[in-house]
């Protein structure tokens, strides 16, 4: 009890700034009643979201099949990073050359190959839009697991030789146990790329129960309303994707600084 | 069981020992020559020397972590690598190298593991390693949640948990302060003394090396080589009367002399020092 | 008898020649043009070259001339006009609609840059600012931007503003946290060394903490060129900007059935786009980070 009250004094101003910009936006909204055409208040976002949830705009539905085609290309992209970066750290002359083109190729914008994966994989597919998702997701993965298979303690390594340890046993016990931080923060970063990914292939073209098309169509039939309470989702989306794999990191490496409640920054 | 328990058969033994290392600019750099060294079994060995006499290279050439360019390894009486494969001894390093991600129970367990044991007799065992170093309330802490110096302990209950022959010790208070230190010290004694084990001590410090040892091997650095072996015939068991005794402050006076009398040549090198910390990072790889 | 003697690895971070680095990115260009050209063997559409006509002896259906074209027949309607009759090859078109994108990137990424590093300056001065509000700058980043992109533009207009917001927007993010980290950076020992010359926080702020802050600065403006060109490509989507890369984009994915290599080539510029930001911040973090161990990581 004390500990939630604790929790409660620590997120207070955050608190605060959340429920007063509400309040000072939904007044300013009413009060001068500006640009309220394009930026309506939250209190008729509220109403559109509930109107649209299942009917009209279809925004359940629609939420539905974004993160389907983000979580698949979240989950292909993850999979692809992690059996890219086992193959390299097994190879350290592999790893000078993937090293310094994943960098490179890093550096391309991959949004730009959305029209291009939806040529190939059908615009109507979902997996033209898992395409792009599992290829923005698949270099922070790919890139972290790799640094956290190979930045490894020399003395981490030269414990396991004293006890006379496999490549097997140094590879289990210390290069994954390593590497699992680094995965969790790929993850992180992965889970905003894959609903970028699938939002950014969906307005390409698409079914149109999906939130990127609800949102360029709503925006295109000038209902705003519904434009922002389709963005809202979206973000929801993103926040719980993203607060789902904070929650992973709590169970699976309690003894992590980022997780021991030090400053994340 | 108190007292020497010293017997002649040699437990490590180094003949004719040489180690070069190449440098990058394509020299080559002598770190030890003519190495010859016994110890027998159930002793307390100090090494001691200035940075770059290559104390630590030793006690590797000993663990089969590093191999001489010449000259005969044998530990436990077998070859020195088939002595690490037989997991004849345990490691304790500088820093505690803990793996984060284990609690206490789980980093004391890791040696074990690696040999398959069966689960009963393997926790029974771990118990038992955290009676000896004294910590068997803190099984289910993480690393970060213990001080230097219980962090320390629990690599030394890591290292004995195979019951090894010896015990090779790099510097293992080197990073705590003078007062955990002696505690420690204290600690390792009562350890040595309940185990029987042969340790083998890097250290820098004098003061350190005379309290703990039976013997204290004396080096000196370029090349690195044996100067003197110090006897300490200070009595058994060792306390806080020890480190007041005449007899501790004239042994200690012996082994700074002996070890002032090996510079000789200039001063003391660094190079090999650096050496050895790029060895030891260059294992990333 | 005697063994050689052991090696010793330098110390440092192993030192790669410029030409090796340079040999590394040849021997993935040529082996992506190999792969790609391989992949035509089996994409079933004939090759035909001047009379000459090969037919390759599978069909698989997504790599013939409509899914991947020919290097060359890229390469041939690169050099060619961009449309008919015109005196401009679209190569030289595109680059000019990189530039135009890169100009609107690098407001939005200077923008960004600065926004970002004020930020970082006041939540590590003030705590009650940083529990504020950090969770907001944290959570803004789990949102997809690029929903946002069309309201954006409806809300600024149709012009080069609402690209240059959007390129803001997802620059100022990294930059934000990364800032955090490097001004808290310094040894504790040697804030209170400068605390110790009674240094005011101004003093302490760019004499420490800044230039210990530089190495984290650079790693995420190296994310944030990229990312910067990201939001004006989609930027340029929905607002119907025509003089940037991302009207070209969607321009010739309209076309593709008639010509696609024309939208590869668009893509091949972004890519190049993209690249060359990213190159250039990492020539100006060799300059100023030139000496400081942390400027050798990649």
């Amino acid at each position: 009890m004390k500990r939630a009250f604790a929790i409660l004094r620590h997120n207070a101003p955050a608190i605060i700034v959340l429920v007063g910009g509400i309040a000072l936006w939904e007044a300013v909204i009413r009060g001068l009643a500006i640009r309220a055409f394009i930026l309506p208040a939250p209190s008729s976002i509220a109403r559109a979201l509930g109107e649209n949830w299942t009917t009209g705009y279809q925004i359940l539905p629609a939420a539905q099949a974004t993160l389907q085609e983000a979580g698949g290309g979240l989950i292909a992209g993850a999979l692809l990073g992690l059996a890219v970066a086992f193959a390299v750290a097994r190879y350290p002359s592999a790893r000078d050359i993937v090293l310094p083109v994943g960098i490179a190729v890093n550096a391309i914008p991959i949004v730009a190959f959305a029209p291009l994966a939806n040529q190939w994989f059908g615009s109507q597919s979902v997996y033209s839009k898992m395409a792009i998702s599992a290829a923005l997701v698949f270099f922070p993965i790919m890139i972290n697991v790799l640094r956290g298979l190979t930045s490894v303690n020399a003395s981490s390594l030269e414990l396991m030789r004293s006890y006379a340890g496999s490549e097997m046993a140094v590879l289990t016990k210390v290069r994954i146990p390593n590497a699992l931080p680094f995965f969790l923060t790929g993850l992180k970063i992965g889970t905003t790329l894959s609903l970028i990914g699938a939002v950014v292939g969906e307005y390409f073209g698409g079914l149109n129960v999906a939130l990127g098309r609800v949102v360029v169509e709503s925006a295109s039939t000038l209902s705003f309303e519904v434009t922002w309470a389709a963005i809202a989702v979206v973000s929801a989306v993103g926040i719980v994707m993203y607060l789902a794999v904070l929650a992973a990191e709590r169970v699976l490496i309690p003894w992590h600084p980022s997780v021991r409640g030090e400053r994340v920054a | 069981m108190t007292g020497e328990r010293v017997t002649d058969v040699p437990v490590v033994s180094l003949a004719g020992v040489d180690k070069d290392f190449a440098l990058p600019g394509g020299a080559t750099m002598t770190a030890l020559t003519g190495i010859d060294l016994d110890l027998r079994r159930g002793e307390f060995v100090s090494l001691i020397g200035p940075s770059g006499c290559g104390k630590s290279t030793l006690l590797r050439l000993i663990g089969d972590l590093t191999q001489p360019s010449a000259g005969v390894v044998t530990v436990n009486g077998k070859p020195a690598p088939q002595a690490r494969l037989d997991r004849d001894y345990g490691m304790v390093f500088q820093a505690p190298v803990l793996f984060d991600w284990r609690t206490v129970e789980e980093n004391v367990r890791l040696p074990l593991e690696l040999t398959g044991q069966e689960r009963t007799a393997r926790d029974a065992r771990v118990a038992e390693m955290l009676e000896l170093v004294e910590l068997p309330d803190f099984a289910r802490h993480y690393p970060y949640q213990l001080s230097g110096g219980m962090q320390q302990r629990v690599a030394i209950a890591r290292a004995l948990t195979f019951s090894p022959a010896i015990l090779l010790m790099d510097e293992p208070f080197g990073a705590l302060d003078e007062m955990t230190r002696e505690r420690m010290n204290s600690e390792v004694l009562r350890i040595w003394e309940q185990t029987g084990i042969t340790v083998v001590f890097v250290t820098h410090s004098i003061p350190e090396a005379v309290f703990l040892s039976s013997r204290v091997v004396v080096m000196s650095a370029r090349p690195g080589r044996i100067t003197r072996i110090v006897e300490v015939d200070l009595p058994r068991p060792r306390g806080v009367e020890t480190r007041e005794s005449r007899r501790y402050f004239e042994m200690v006076t012996q082994v700074r002399e002996a070890l002032r009398s090996g510079e000789g040549s200039g001063t003391s090198d660094d190079s090999l020092a650096s050496i050895e910390r790029a060895e030891a990072e260059g294992l990333t790889g | 008898m005697r063994r050689s003697p052991e090696v010793i690895p330098a110390a440092g971070p192993p030192v790669r020649s410029r030409l090796g680095r340079a040999r590394i990115y040849l021997l993935f260009v040529v082996g992506l043009l190999v792969v790609w050209e391989a992949a035509k063997f089996i994409g079933g559409d004939p090759w035909r070259y001047f009379g000459w006509e090969w037919r390759p002896p599978l069909k698989f259906n997504v790599l013939n001339d409509q899914g991947l074209p020919h290097v060359w027949d890229i390469v041939g309607t690169m050099i060619g006009p961009y449309r008919r009759n015109a005196d401009q090859s679209l190569f030289v078109y595109l680059l000019l609609k990189a530039l135009y994108t890169w100009r609107e990137a690098a407001i939005g990424f200077v923008l960004g840059g600065a926004l970002g590093m004020a930020l970082a300056a006041a939540f590590v001065h003030s705590q009650l600012l940083e529990r504020a509000f950090v969770p907001y700058v944290v959570a803004s980043q789990t949102i997809p931007i690029v929903a946002l992109a069309p309201m954006i533009v409806f809300f600024f207009g149709n012009n080069v503003l609402s690209v240059v917001i959007i390129a803001t927007y997802l620059t100022f993010f990294p930059v934000t946290i990364a800032m955090i980290r490097g001004l808290r950076s310094p040894d504790p020992r040697a804030l209170e060394l400068m605390r110790s010359f009674a240094a005011s926080r101004r003093t302490i702020l760019w004499k420490l903490r800044l230039p210990a802050s530089l190495p984290y600065l650079f790693t995420a403006l190296k994310i944030t060129a990229t990312a910067s060109i990201v939001g004006a490509i989609i930027g340029e989507g929905p607002g119907a900007i025509q003089g940037g890369l991302g009207w070209s984009i969607i321009e010739f994915n309209q076309q593709y059935i008639t010509n696609p290599s024309k939208l590869w080539g668009a893509i091949f510029v972004a890519a190049l786009l993209g690249v060359s930001f990213y190159s250039l911040v990492r020539l100006v973090e060799l300059r100023v980070l030139r000496g400081r161990p942390e400027a050798s990581a990649g």
